[in-house]
């Protein structure tokens, strides 16, 4: 048995699979993920969707806030840039599913560079600020524009059909979110294996000392910036896709503090918290609904008031963790992870 | 004709340094908490809303006449802004600008919530006891509860000019915002000053909101007004209690402007949008707005 890890060279500590235990454990991950759809019902794949979406959203809004530490309140304004345009280039240029999704993803990390100009100077409240006011002017064009995003009518998404494979179930839709969701995973790892991920870091932790050691503030900030709403925008076209029908209401302030609230549930800057606090705010609404099934005879007021009970509980568990845990659950896992290496020892 | 359009012009000035006035008031607890606790308050708008709906709540609910259910609500708010204080924002004290901020999001969305979830989301009309018939000034009509409104934004602005000027809570205050080290070797307890400016932030923001639901109507999205908090301060300068007024009353009088002149090119919501396209503007060209303190780093 070993009783450490000890790495020779700094290509070990370098890996992203440090050990060959979660190499295992890994692959009996993935391999149960694919098994998954086949014994699942309808609903919780659909679930599992929506969750690997939130994976994806999340892992964007991670790389923005938690890693390059530029507070984004606009993250939900970028997920509904994503989900109008690929759909939009669907619907008006018959474009197919495998171009219209990355070119929404590009859409909106171009609104991103967009942002990122005039907030360039901006830091912490002031740049959550600017963002915040974005928000609105994007709900406000998708809402006013008729002609394009039909306005608060919504649009209706066409199934997507890859590689003349027609995706019209949840089942299919699955594997499509899952490859994404382990390629999205993969890239946010290697980032921060490389230059430009550690100069994220960099500004995070103190941009005055980040200019001096030689590091392009301005450049890399864009290109989190960019990154970020990549991811969002990648995000939203699925979600349009998991939906298959689209509106304004889909994309409100109460998603982005959903978003905000999965990176601080799961770990601020950790790319597996991000996961954890993806699932478990995805299935916190579940949860929720259980209660209320529960209660609903006594206080039936509360079937009407569903997203109330919602929007509360996340407000709840936002002030709980950063009160509490503000590590999130990734410190949470490596809390309990460390305990039982060690035990029956204390460390 | 001309005289008309000079009217209609008037009507739009007068109602938008109404709405503006509690943009201001609304402001100026926000103004209050970040001055002395570097705290960006994000649920100022909710602890508008609630007051608001609590007020309501007593004049329906329990057949209280306004005048002792306006007092009880300032009294209910204060309470609920020590309570914030000190089981929020105190454990978070020292913590990085991120969680602080997000702490105050996660309340707005808490007490917006608890708000629908109690009330639910229907219109109400606020019992207040004023007067529908309008009063004629210079050709401009006003309604009773306008000129009030205006009238009280006008006396608190004046208290509090008054309170930071003499009394020795005030200076403290100040003293606090200035240097918190330096005032708490001066023997001022921080702490005390901190849930002073929470109680008076929520206090204010609840007299603001009562004077909004009179004004209009008491509803679920009240909080989106809140929301114009932000244009205000960043026009008038995070820390400046004049710049959150004149700000306020600058804001109000745009929206009200673009709404009676620009909605018909740009469709209604262009009134509310008017105020994010100022904070937008303003944050590009002068950050620290009309009156803040010039000490954002730029790199």
């Amino acid at each position: 048995m070993t009783c450490g890890q000890y790495k020779t060279s700094y290509r070990d500590d370098m890996k992203i699979f440090q050990t060959a235990f979660v190499k295992f454990w890994l692959a009996v991950l993935v391999i149960s993920l694919l098994l998954f759809p086949f014994l699942a019902s309808r609903y919780l794949i659909y679930t599992a969707n929506l969750c690997g979406i939130a994976v994806i959203g999340a892992l964007g809004l991670n790389i923005l806030s938690g890693f390059t530490g530029q507070i984004s309140l606009g993250h939900a304004a970028f997920i509904a840039i994503g989900a109008y345009a690929s759909t939009l280039l669907t619907l008006k240029l018959h474009l197919p599913f495998w171009a219209s999704l990355p070119l929404g993803g590009l859409a909106a990390a171009l609104s991103g560079l967009l942002i990122a100009i005039p907030c360039l100077r901006l830091r912490g409240l002031y740049l959550a600020i600017a963002t915040f006011a974005f928000h609105f002017i994007v709900e406000y064009v998708i809402v006013h524009w008729n002609q394009l995003t039909n306005g608060t009518s919504g649009l209706t998404v066409p199934s997507p059909s890859v590689f003349g494979m027609e995706l019209d179930s949840e089942r299919e839709i699955y594997f499509l979110i899952l490859c994404l969701v382990i390629a999205s995973l993969l890239f946010a790892k290697n980032l921060f294996r490389t230059e430009a991920g550690r100069a994220f870091i960099a500004i995070r932790d103190n941009d005055l000392s980040a200019e001096v050691i030689g590091i392009d503030i301005t450049a890399y900030k864009i290109r989190s910036f960019m990154l970020s709403s990549f991811y969002a925008g990648i995000a939203g076209g699925l979600y349009a896709i998991t939906l298959s029908f689209i509106g304004p209401e889909h994309f409100t302030f109460l998603m982005t503090i959903e978003y905000l609230a999965m990176v601080l549930v799961g770990g601020v800057g950790t790319i597996a918290g991000t996961v954890f606090g993806a699932v478990f705010m995805t299935l916190l609404p579940e949860g929720i609904r259980m209660v209320k099934d529960a209660f609903s005879h006594d206080y039936p007021v509360l079937v009407t008031r569903m997203a109330d009970l919602q929007a509360s509980c996340y407000g709840l568990v936002i002030i709980l963790f950063l009160i509490f845990e503000p590590t999130g659950l990734f410190g949470v896992w490596i809390r309990v992870r460390n305990y039982w290496k060690a035990w029956p020892y204390r460390y | 004709m001309e005289s008309v359009s000079i009217k209609i012009f008037f009507q739009l000035v007068l109602s938008g340094v109404i709405v503006g006035s509690i943009y201001g008031l609304i402001a100026l607890g926000f103004v209050l908490i970040y001055k002395a606790t570097d705290v960006v308050n994000f649920a100022q708008g909710e602890l508008m809303m609630l007051g608001a709906y609590f007020c309501y709540y007593l004049i329906v609910a329990f057949q209280i006449p306004f005048v002792p259910a306006f007092l009880m609500t300032l009294l209910f708010s204060a309470v609920l802004g020590l309570l914030i204080e000190f089981l929020i924002l105190r454990p978070m004290i020292g913590k990085h600008v991120f969680s602080v901020i997000m702490v105050t999001v996660g309340l707005a969305t808490l007490l917006r919530s608890l708000v629908g979830l109690f009330w639910g989301h229907d219109t109400y009309r606020f019992p207040a006891p004023f007067s529908e018939t309008t009063i004629h000034v210079l050709g401009v009509s006003i309604l009773p509860v306008e000129l009030t409104t205006a009238l009280a934004g006008l006396g608190l602005f004046v208290l509090f000019y008054l309170f930071f000027k003499f009394s020795n809570l005030g200076l403290a205050m100040r003293a606090t915002a200035f240097d918190q080290k330096s005032a708490f070797l001066m023997g001022i307890s921080v702490r005390k000053i901190f849930s002073l400016s929470w109680i008076l932030a929520s206090v204010v923001a609840s007299i603001g909101g009562i004077f909004l639901a009179s004004l209009s109507s008491l509803q679920s999205n009240m909080s989106m007004i809140g929301l114009k908090v932000f244009p205000a301060v960043v026009l008038g300068g995070m820390d400046s209690i004049a710049g959150a007024i004149l700000g306020g009353i600058i804001v109000g009088l745009t929206e009200n402007l673009a709404g009676g002149y620009l909605s018909k090119m740009f469709g209604s919501g262009v009134k509310e949008l008017s105020a994010f396209f100022i904070l937008l503007v303003i944050l590009m060209i002068r950050p620290y707005g009309l009156f803040g303190k010039k000490e954002i780093l730029r790199l």
